[in-house]
């Protein structure tokens, strides 16, 4: 009984470069029928045809939610990449058609808060682009502390001084500004919920600093921008498909059992959202677990794997699918 | 087929009536012969012309007759409508849902010009013509939500998704098969849950939210629910309980005919856009037996069905005290023949 994810044809409208890491591409209907409305936060999957691969990568739609028509989002080129960010970079030209899935929302506005405290790190601005929008649209007290490696590296920094004048604070490591999330939790009034996206360490500190600070679970809100690992390859049974898959360095275990014709639902492509779990049937060898889902017993049990990010090591895996 | 709106009550004299052509169209519950439990979730795409599927809003002959019985139930107990501060864009979402989706399909009705944020609704049968800003709820008579299901046939409650849970913070609710707005309003979805003793196991539960959490915007589901109902009173809430419990007891093996109905509800589920809240629609559909029967189909299905229901069911339904006299009635309509699958009329 699970809705498989739709994916609709979109054209590429435009491809507008950010900065030297970050490209922008507008995606528009290539029919009369619009696309699907979203809100803050929400992502999308994009489906690409490299020859015989078919690759999938989240994400986040950076266009105002306020306004229908074409979907934006923005790419930064993986130092290391798996296939995504680099194809999505140097082959995807402007006229070409991708697949998208139907949006989701894993990183959703409490609409209950009284003030929004947004803390991005890096592309982690994504999300927040349409949440400010949407934030500042309907009048609702929102900040945003974002913090960037270096000053060319800072996308959209001079778009958000001009549309959210006195919300946004920029902390540029380079020029040796930090924020200081101890302080930044300390000061909000009852009833703020904070939001951080961004590389883990950052997301970790400011979610240790708030708990620490006494800040209520339900108040916190996290999205991990895990891209799925490389690694050694590995050989993987399945059980009810009968069918043993080769997953190569470069693609994820869920990339390989898709390639391989076998469907596991999915919705972030992640480690962040639970869909894609799957039991263990039979492991000789070590797990490798890179997702944010499985507790720390589901992992020292050994009998569950979420295979859109996580690996594995040795001689026999063997997988109820 | 033209649509024309009957003039009839759903309380007091009770003149509510079913035309020909609604009653082929009733969405018969029962696919074949035995009650069978099945959680029956499928997408809800349209159906064939006529159906109560052809259009994801279905406005039937009964509209402006039950928007009156609305207001009544609203001008006697305003708490039916309510909603919690943080639902406001959900209520938006939801009137442009459904302003859209009657002015597309309906539009010798129903028309919507949208110019940027500014709107104009038109709404011919309840004869109305308002201008609005959309997003600015001063400039409706009431919020977005109250304004649009004054409007719209069936229950509706907004659930707003937060901490992997759903949450009932409002609603438009005044033709619910017992349950109370007023009693549920604020709970997540295992609490609202609470008194259903059958498929009570949690894992039923966690199975049906998790696939809720999961819909998308454009791709919603429905499924059918079913119970009986003395009188076609559309307003059976614990509320007004003094007012219909005692209908049961009228019942008469000469009247029953006439007074038991078939309460039908089309629930859907919608996520909703720029809330990303999920908006639960419950349609409420009647047919008396003697109406129903005229389907030969399920004058024989009907009895048949009703023998088989557990009797934990019969309770948790309510039919516990007629059950055996509407058997009695409908057996001669039922000679033993085979009847087809499905819930269609043959
Ligand atoms: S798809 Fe979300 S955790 Fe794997």
């Amino acid at each position: 009984m699970s809705i498989r994810p739709r994916s609709s044809p979109v054209r590429v409208a435009e491809i507008v470069p950010v900065t030297p890491f970050v490209k922008r591409f507008r995606l528009a209907a290539t029919d009369a029928s619009p696309l699907p409305r979203y809100s803050g936060g929400a992502h999308i999957v994009v489906e690409m045809r490299d020859g015989g691969v078919v690759r999938r990568n989240p994400y986040s739609l950076t266009s105002s939610p306020l306004h229908d028509g074409d979907y934006e989002i923005s790419v930064q080129r993986a130092e290391v990449s798996r296939g995504g960010s680099v194809f999505m970079h140097d082959r995807v030209r402007v006229g070409d058609t991708l697949a998208v899935s139907a949006p989701v929302n894993l990183f959703m506005l409490d609409w209950r808060a009284r003030k929004h405290v947004l803390v991005a790190g890096g592309i982690g601005i994504t999300p927040f682009l349409a949440q400010m929008a949407q934030l500042s649209a309907e009048g609702r007290p929102f900040e945003l502390h974002y913090c960037i490696r270096s000053p060319e590296r800072g996308a959209y920094r001079e778009a958000l001084e001009r549309c959210f004048p006195g919300h946004v604070r920029f902390y540029c490591a380079s020029k040796g500004e930090r924020l200081d999330v101890t302080q930044l939790v300390a000061s909000q009034p009852l009833g703020t919920h904070l939001y951080v996206c961004g590389p883990t360490p950052l997301i970790d500190a400011t979610l240790e600093a708030a708990r620490a600070a006494g800040w209520p679970g339900h108040n916190l809100h996290a999205e991990h921008f895990a891209a799925p690992p490389s690694g050694t390859p590995f050989d993987v049974y399945l059980q009810r498909a009968g069918l043993r898959v080769y997953v190569g360095e470069h693609e994820s275990l869920l990339e390989a059992i898709e390639a391989a014709g076998v469907e596991v639902p999915y919705l972030c492509r992640g480690g962040a959202c639970g869909q894609c779990e799957t039991a263990v049937l039979g492991c000789d060898g070590r797990l490798q677990h890179h997702d944010h889902w499985l507790t720390t017993a589901d992992r020292a049990a050994g009998r569950k794997i979420m295979p859109c990010v996580s690996r594995f090591d040795g001689r026999e895996l063997v997988l109820d699918l | 087929m033209e649509l024309a709106f009957n003039e009839e009550t759903f309380r007091d004299d009770f003149t509510f009536r079913n035309s020909p052509h609604a009653i082929r169209r009733f969405p018969f519950p029962f696919h074949e012969d035995r009650y069978m439990y099945a959680v029956n979730i499928e997408p809800h795409v349209p159906g064939p012309k006529g159906s109560v599927y052809e259009f994801p809003i279905d406005v039937d002959e009964h509209y402006v007759s039950e928007m009156r019985d609305r207001a009544l139930v609203l001008r006697e107990d305003p708490l039916r409508c309510q909603a919690l501060p943080h639902m406001m864009t959900a209520q938006w979402d939801l009137l442009e849902l459904l302003m859209t989706a009657m002015a597309r399909d309906y539009p010798e009705h129903f028309a919507l010009t949208r110019d940027g944020d500014r709107w104009h609704w038109i709404n011919r049968p309840l004869g109305l013509d308002q201008r609005f800003v959309f997003g600015d709820a001063l400039t409706l008579p009431c919020e977005p939500m109250e304004y649009v299901t004054r409007q719209s046939q069936g229950d509706f409650a907004l659930l707003d998704h937060r901490d992997g849970n759903l949450w009932m913070d409002a609603g438009m609710i005044t033709t619910q098969a017992d349950w109370s707005l007023d009693f549920d309003i604020g709970m997540n979805f295992f609490e609202w849950h609470g008194p259903v003793p059958l498929a009570h196991e949690m894992g039923v539960f966690e199975r049906a939210l998790k696939y809720l959490l999961e819909l998308r915007v454009g791709s919603p589901v429905r499924r059918l629910n079913w119970t009986m109902t003395v009188n076609p009173r559309l307003d059976t809430s614990p509320e007004r309980y003094p007012s219909w419990g005692p209908d049961r007891l009228s019942l008469t093996p000469d009247n029953i005919g006439r007074k038991l109905h078939l309460r039908v509800e089309l629930q859907s589920f919608w996520r909703l856009p720029r809330s990303n809240a999920i908006v639960f629609p419950i349609r409420c559909y009647l047919i008396s037996l003697e109406d129903l029967v005229t389907v030969p189909k399920w004058g024989r299905r009907l009895p048949r069905v009703l023998r088989s229901l557990p009797q934990q069911l019969v309770d948790y339904k309510g039919l516990t005290r007629y059950r055996d006299m509407a058997l009695e009635w409908l057996a001669r309509y039922d000679d033993g023949a085979a009847t087809s699958p499905g819930g269609a009329p043959d």
